[in-house]
């Protein structure tokens, strides 16, 4: 049961973190679908600094966070270029970062571990001793600092989006990006700062993610499709931070029971195949999108260039 | 259109030159990119390393050896055409078929099945992927027409679900002495893809089969429907404006719905199209949605979005693909060419700035604001 506990709260925090990301972004106009090259990204940044960092362990996490965020934000450059200065199909240029986010960090992954072991052609960071920097007991549980970091990240985002001038005039640039630049707010920079607040959150989780119960990573596997799930996590949380988080927890548990479903005698009498449960999360966000995108309230203007003669 | 001004035209504001030249720029900057990656690598080699990507089997010495290698090149050709022309078709049709990755899986399980599991011949193990693929691709038609969901959206969710499926399904037919299924030949060599011969013109290369030809028959067919029939007329009207085209009296759900089955089918007869020449088997315990999907993407808009197009963008892209292969011998690493492929693709969302630049004259307005715009 405890199992079960800490890995729903590891997998809901990675997923609200890259889902909050998403949802920057898309209130800015901006819909990101490159969120898994962007975690992709930000897991390597975190891994090259424990790696070659050698810091006491404090400073550590602190430098290994902001490579993620940094790695991330740079990474979500790329979106930003593409979609807010040329105008290009964001679906296009989302799908393009996914596969070249798996494909540079392999390659980068693969250069370094050669250069520093000509026999070494795997595309695997070992960081053992570092992780265990990132740990904190904390009421029986092992939890990492990145979860309580997670927890207040929300609540900054919450407030960031609904009760500063920014948030607001962010979310007007996702609705009616002609009618913000009426009264004077540059929807340019506006949807820049969308993309790289998710680049931000997005290379994060992407750090988080590879510190969940493994001490390696092996670049070629990319993220096994979190992005894709924060984004489900994102439509069925209407685009609300606090509905987000609320629903990144039951993905989180259906995620889990595919790790954990063997400690539990009446699943295991069901005798169903493991596959089944590693199915169950995305047959759920299936069905949840398939109940709620009816009446979405997803920002009206998002996927579309601004074009200031369009009014 | 407008007649009087077409005199003016110059070669570069025609359309087909437009598509192809930005296709080129795409290639030239992906190698080029491919090549800095190389340098940064290892620069002693980096020259030899994009040369063999390029060559492919013009690195080996012998012309047998060559042809053989050309013939597999096309071969795997194969299924990539076919995940192109499907993320073609449903892109006319306004939908981002982004499934084609499940679709493709869904095509490789269902005929694998029936052809190790259930014994029967070639042909219909071609129709039960290509049936089950367009089941496959309905899926997101559905929810998309009625229940308004995202179709990029349910079609990541589907690719994933397919594939776990799929695994399940083929560890029934797996060879127990690995983790891939068993070899058509050595369980029912009737489920070949039958060659008439093509074999023996690339040196007796036995993958060689009938699904080259018929790969290229069904993109010229695909472009007829799409250019030259009603339906096609009416599928790409439902993509432009859902809403005109049910005002003019067009089934709008049932064309969405249609197209993704089609789209679907494609994809899905693509994967049978590899798995049953023996060229390669099924790995039971994949934890990744195959590769050849996404690339089909890339194909697909590396040609122009156009079936014929997509031919030589799935073959060039295939090209590299095996030429990567034979970077290890050179100290470097296979994943060079999937990261070109991939910047290409990137590049490829930059095609409408490219056809921009082509169509600006020099020192006409549109130009000079332009220029003025990345200043400020």
């Amino acid at each position: 049961m405890t199992t079960l506990i800490s890995y729903t709260i590891f997998f809901a925090s990675v997923l609200m973190l890259v889902a909050l990301g998403g949802c920057f972004s898309e209130h800015s106009g901006v819909i990101n679908l490159g969120l898994e090259g962007v975690m992709v990204f930000g897991a390597l940044g975190g891994a090259l600094g424990m790696r070659y960092a050698d810091l006491p362990p404090f400073v550590m996490v602190v430098c290994c966070v902001l490579m993620a965020v940094l790695f991330g934000m740079l990474y979500s450059l790329l979106l930003a270029v593409a979609a807010i200065n040329f105008k290009a199909d964001q679906t296009l240029v989302g799908t393009a970062m996914n596969l070249l986010g798996t494909a540079a960090a392999t390659v980068i992954v693969k250069a370094l571990n050669m250069a520093a072991d000509p026999n070494n052609t795997s595309s695997e960071i070992v960081y053992v001793v570092p992780k265990k920097f990132f740990m904190v007991n904390f009421m029986g549980f092992e939890i990492s600092y990145l979860m309580l970091l997670a927890v207040v990240l929300l609540v900054i985002s919450y407030l960031v989006l609904y009760r500063t001038r920014f948030g607001l005039r962010l979310q007007a640039c996702g609705e009616h990006p002609q009618a913000a630049a009426s009264v004077g707010i540059n929807v340019f920079r506006m949807r820049y700062a969308g993309v790289l607040i998710s680049g931000f959150l997005g290379g994060l989780g992407g750090l988080m993610y590879i510190l969940g119960g493994v001490s390696q990573w092996k670049f070629e596997v990319g993220v096994a499709g979190f992005g894709f799930l924060s984004l489900a996590v994102m439509i069925f949380g209407q685009w609300k931070p606090l509905r987000i988080a609320a629903v990144a927890l039951l993905f989180g548990l259906f995620r889990s029971l595919s790790n954990t479903y063997n400690g539990f005698p009446f699943l295991v009498e069901l005798n169903l195949p493991g596959s089944v449960y590693n199915m169950l999360p995305y047959i759920v966000s299936l069905v949840v999108l398939a109940l709620t995108s009816k009446n979405s309230h997803a920002p009206k203007a998002e996927g579309i260039p601004y074009d200031k003669g369009m009014r | 259109m407008q007649g009087k001004e077409n005199k003016k035209t110059s070669f570069f504001s025609i359309p087909w030159v437009q598509t192809i030249t930005a296709s080129l720029i795409c290639i030239l900057l992906g190698l080029l990119i491919g090549f800095i990656a190389l340098l940064i690598i290892n620069p002693e080699n980096a020259w030899d390393g994009i040369v063999t990507v390029l060559k492919n089997f013009w690195n080996y010495k012998q012309a047998t050896k060559q042809v053989k290698y050309f013939g597999q090149t096309l071969v795997k050709m194969v299924p990539l055409l076919m995940c192109s022309l499907s993320v073609l078709f449903a892109y006319k049709v306004g939908l981002f078929n982004i499934g084609v990755a499940g679709q493709y899986v869904i095509g490789a399980g269902a005929s694998l099945y029936c052809a190790l599991g259930l014994g029967m011949p070639w042909w219909v193990c071609l129709m039960a992927a290509m049936v089950f693929g367009a089941v496959w691709g309905a899926i997101p038609g559905i929810l998309k027409a009625y229940r308004n969901v995202n179709e990029v959206i349910s079609g990541i969710m589907l690719n994933w679900i397919g594939l776990y499926l799929i695994n399940t399904i083929l560890t029934q037919v797996k060879n127990p002495t690995g983790k891939d299924t068993f070899t058509v030949a050595s369980k029912n060599p009737s489920a070949l893809i039958p060659s008439l011969g093509l074999g023996s013109l690339f040196n007796n290369e036995k993958t060689v089969t009938i699904a080259i030809p018929l790969a290229i028959i069904i993109a010229v067919a695909v472009w007829v429907l799409l250019s030259k029939t009603r339906l096609g007329y009416e599928l790409k009207a439902t993509g432009l404006n859902k809403n005109a085209a049910m005002y003019c009296g067009m089934r709008e759900k049932f064309n969405i719905i249609l197209t993704t089955a089609i789209a679907g089918a494609l994809a899905a007869l693509g994967a049978a199209m590899l798995f049953l020449t023996d060229s390669m088997q099924w790995e039971c315990t994949q934890s990744s949605v195959p590769a050849m999907g996404f690339n089909g993407i890339a194909a697909a808009f590396l040609g122009g979005l156009n079936p014929i197009g997509t031919i030589f963008s799935a073959y060039f892209i295939q090209h590299i693909t095996e030429g990567g292969a034979q970077l290890t011998k050179l100290g470097y690493f296979s994943q060079i060419s999937d990261f070109i492929s991939s910047f290409i693709i990137y590049l490829c969302a930059f095609v409408l700035f490219f056809r921009g630049i082509m169509n600006r004259k020099p020192g006409d307005r549109a130009g000079r604001s332009k220029k003025g715009g990345k200043k400020a």
